[in-house]
């Protein structure tokens, strides 16, 4: 599987999910700059974290209508893999490839820290070397994280199997508590109708060596790799 | 021409900009019921009858967001 990393101006995790995937995977990847028009050779399209465009206007909305972005959703309907990571969730929502949107966190902080994590669907090309109902911990770091749909959408999204992972305590209980951005449903990450397009607000870049004390971010890689 | 955009959040969404905004407010003593924290986008145009259209398609999120055009 080949993947392409987009940069964005302001993207900022770009090159730690080119590291882990080159280095720590052992995959091939290139990075895809946002003036491009076509997407090819590539099976997988990251979009990185960060903050693209400075977050002006909404998180991800401008970097939404930049070249690129017009490509990834051609090559999404096409049935290419997509995997939005933080600010790429973001930018996912903005371009309608995935539902909702991100909203400013309910407590208006900027949260980093580790959160465990539910797993909601295991039959995903993301999770499928994930079980369902098992806890993983990763770490967040975003202002704006509180996923947003209509009571009517959530359900759809329920029934559909949409729902990736709902942030949880250590022991997979799903509580306010454990909600560190007010995202509605404890949602932390989501994916289309098809499975082929994915985002979730934490970094699986960030949870893969154990120099940094977690790996579970792995499994998410691996797991496409083999898709 | 000036064109004036107000975009705002959605009417019943939580807007936590305007919570804090309202409670600092009643702190100090004010009388205020609700406060909604929203954008101001102002454009030169020549053509005004894009502005429509360029809120709809760019500036606004129709999920999170309303907007008045001034």
């Amino acid at each position: 599987m080949k993947f392409g990393v987009c940069v964005f101006p302001g993207s900022n995790c770009d090159y730690d999910t080119y590291y882990v995937l080159r280095d720590v995977v052992g995959a091939e990847v290139r990075f895809l700059d946002f003036r491009e028009t076509k997407i090819q050779n590539i099976d997988c399209v990251i979009l990185p974290g960060g903050f693209s465009f400075g977050d002006y206007l909404r998180a991800g909305a401008l970097a939404s209508k930049t070249p690129i972005a017009k490509a990834i959703v051609d090559f999404a309907q096409k049935g290419g893999f997509v995997v939005g990571i933080c600010n790429g969730f973001q930018i996912l929502t903005e371009l309608h490839l995935l539902p909702g949107a991100l909203l400013k966190n309910e407590n208006l902080r900027f949260v980093c820290k580790d959160v465990y994590l539910r797993v909601e669907n295991s039959s995903t090309p993301l999770t499928k070397k994930l079980e369902k109902g098992e806890v993983i911990r990763m770490p967040i770091a975003h202002g704006e994280g509180r996923f947003y749909v209509p009571e009517d959408e959530l359900k759809r999204l329920e029934e559909r199997g949409q729902i990736l992972f709902r942030y949880c305590q250590e022991d997979g209980s799903i509580t306010k508590e454990a909600n560190p951005n007010g995202s509605v449903g404890n949602i932390a990450g989501v994916c289309n109708e098809t499975f082929n397009v994915f985002g979730l607000m934490p970094h699986p870049e960030r949870a893969c060596e154990d120099l940094l004390g977690y790996y579970d971010g792995l499994l998410l890689w691996y797991s496409l790799i083999s898709a | 021409m000036r064109v004036r955009v107000l975009i705002t959040p959605k009417e019943g969404l939580l807007d936590p900009e305007g919570r804090a905004v309202k409670e600092i407010l009643q702190d100090n003593g004010y009388k205020v019921k609700s406060v909604r924290v929203g954008k101001v986008v102002e454009l030169e145009v020549d053509d005004p009858s894009q502005v429509k259209e360029m809120v709809e398609k760019f500036l606004y999120n129709p999920l999170i967001e309303e907007y008045v055009i001034e």
